[in-house]
């Protein structure tokens, strides 16, 4: 983990960062003609942070280095925004992008991630999984004697699903503390606002009650997810974060909708969204 | 040879194969049944026993076996594939990552457990998956044999096994190979194609026919998928009838699968398939419900009678 301390300017350009993967997230899914904006830029920040804060430790010329850090996109339909960011990771291309949702994708940028594509661990796309892949991940890393650590993003509607509970009990059990979990928590699933599906409330009660060391910030406070990413690890404990974010943020006609969960936007709709990613 | 379930032989294998750091082992809280705690016992380390939840197992496996790992995820087949198509799908086959599934517990031999506790589907539903192998072995030395080779074999795997004690069928100089079929003893006019405890109920059946003075020609089919369709077509070209024989249900198993690669290569003959009949059999013990619902030798014996008419 990098010690230094994060100043301002640091900030400022993880922010611009964070704005371009916008920009690009909304690309791909425009020219694809098919995705899921609102999800991708409610995760936008995050992704951002693990990924250009320095707190992902990766190299995209050496994807397979046995002793990197691990990211598994459990809330796997948000390609837009993972591509954007293996593009601009260095793992593929701008031009590749060019293929998403495509037939005969060269770097198989396909609707749900897959690990045909550099960067990607596993596939996903049905919610539920990437906590159990995350942990089995971090238990493998740390029979090899690395300090490899594995962070997954899990959308809150996908804690609907129990195997994320079963992965909850099991990665107290082994205390694997090399795992983080974060909740892109946007409140709003594909049909419906999440807590009128099932409310997830009290969230970080859940949590402290499977024994998981639970922290809770603003998803979108570029500060306060640095400074969380930042921890060092607990010493025993499994961690999550609760990220409260906004779905579609950064959009104002898209915040909050379910609507914007998985379509792409018209062509007028996407130059007014431009217009607002400045 | 050895008589002995073929669950016990996994857990000893597990064991033999253990000094190698990349073997892990995952159970879903039954591992004193499926005698992964063997294997638990010797090497804590990489024994993860993941309580009772398929699922999460099952996941847990395919992350092990992207740092590297050859993960054994073990339990009773019911639970362990029936709650987990969707994670074996994503997770291990689409993913194609290297998880050994492990299925224990198989078929109607089970016993007094009853239907919730008898696997008969899991052959159809393994075989439908793209990428994944299949492989039910016949007695100790197979099962011996077939551990280290799925282990050696880098990809999804699954691997059928048994409850009950079965009798040893063959020696060490047998050598298991992923796709092959192999003559347990050369006859002539039929030819039966069994797996798992049917290669044993196969041979009962066999030396009851011997005393009517008919010889029939037995091939152990371990490998389900890939089907050794070589050996299918030249046993059934040079004999007059076919039988399959599986502890399964009749539909997407064995019998479909010897039957699929007869059609294909326009070899026709009468063939007849000695499985569960599609539904769902009853508590009562192993031998009487392979007397009852038509798997038993004397049924073996009755079909090969019935076919050389």
């Amino acid at each position: 983990m990098n010690d230094s301390p994060l100043t301002s300017p640091d900030i400022t350009q993880l922010k611009r960062t964070a704005l371009e993967l916008r920009r690009l997230a909304l690309k791909i899914i425009f020219q694809a003609g098919s995705g899921h904006p609102g999800g991708s830029f409610s995760a936008t920040d995050l992704m951002a942070a693990l990924y250009f804060g320095g707190i992902l430790n990766y190299d995209s010329e050496n994807p397979d280095d046995p002793k990197r850090d691990r990211f598994v996109l459990s809330k796997g339909h948000v390609t837009g925004i993972y591509y954007a960011v293996l593009a601009k990771a260095g793992y593929i291309t701008e031009s590749d992008l060019d293929s998403y949702r495509k037939i005969n994708s060269e770097k198989f940028l396909s609707g749900h991630p897959h690990p045909k594509t550099a960067g990607i661990e596993i596939a996903s796309g049905s919610l539920g999984q990437g906590l159990s892949v995350a942990h089995g991940i971090a238990l493998g890393t740390r029979l090899d004697g690395y300090d490899s650590k594995v962070y997954t993003i899990m959308g809150d509607g996908e804690l609907h699903e129990g195997q994320v509970w079963e992965a909850a009990m099991s990665a107290d059990k082994f205390k694997t503390n090399n795992l983080v979990a974060i909740v892109d928590y946007n409140k709003v699933a594909q049909d419906s606002i999440t807590k009128d599906l099932k409310d997830l409330e009290p969230l970080e009660d859940k949590w402290k009650a499977f024994n998981w060391d639970v922290h809770r910030i603003d998803g979108h406070d570029m500060q306060a997810i640095m400074d969380v990413l930042r921890l060092p690890l607990h010493p025993e404990k499994p961690r999550v974060i609760i990220a409260d974010t906004v779905k579609g943020k950064g959009v104002s006609f898209m915040e909050g909708k379910t609507a914007w969960h998985g379509v792409a936007p018209s062509p007028e709709d996407y130059e007014k969204a431009l217009k607002e990613l400045v | 040879m050895k008589d002995a379930a073929t669950r016990d032989a996994y857990g000893q294998a597990l064991v033999e194969m253990g000094d190698d750091p990349r073997i892990v082992v995952l159970d879903a809280g039954v591992s004193d049944s499926s005698r992964s705690k063997k294997f638990g016992d010797k090497f804590p380390e990489r024994f993860f026993n993941m309580g009772i939840a398929e699922a999460d197992m099952v996941c847990t496996a395919a992350g092990l076996a992207t740092t590297g790992k050859i993960p054994f995820a073990t339990g009773f087949a019911c639970f362990l594939l029936g709650r987990t198509m969707d994670q074996i799908l994503v997770s291990v086959a689409y993913s194609n990552t290297n998880v050994k599934l492990v299925g224990t517990h198989t078929g109607l031999a089970v016993g007094e457990d009853g239907p919730t506790a008898q696997m008969i589907v899991d052959i159809a539903y393994t075989r439908a998956i793209p990428n994944m192998i299949v492989v039910q072995p016949a007695d100790w030395v197979e099962t011996m044999q077939a551990t280290r080779a799925l282990a050696e074999y880098n990809g999804p795997a699954y691997f059928r096994l048994g409850r009950p004690k079965v009798k040893g069928i063959f020696d060490s100089s047998y050598k298991f190979e992923i796709g092959k079929g192999r003559v347990v003893k050369k006859g002539s006019d039929l030819v039966i194609f069994a797996t798992g405890i049917m290669v044993q109920e196969s041979l009962t059946a066999m030396e009851m026919l011997e005393k009517d003075g008919l010889n029939v020609t037995l091939v152990n089919i371990s490998t389900l998928k890939p089907i050794d369709r070589d050996i299918i077509i030249e046993m059934a070209s040079s004999h007059k009838a076919v039988i399959t024989a599986e502890d399964h249900n009749y539909i997407g198993g064995l019998g479909d699968a010897v039957g699929e690669v007869l059609l294909e290569a326009q070899i026709s003959k009468p063939f007849k398939r000695i499985a569960v009949k599609d539904h769902f059999a009853e508590t009562g013990t192993g031998p009487e419900l392979f007397e009852k619902y038509g798997l038993s030798a004397n049924h073996i014996a009755k079909a090969v009678r019935d076919s050389l008419k």
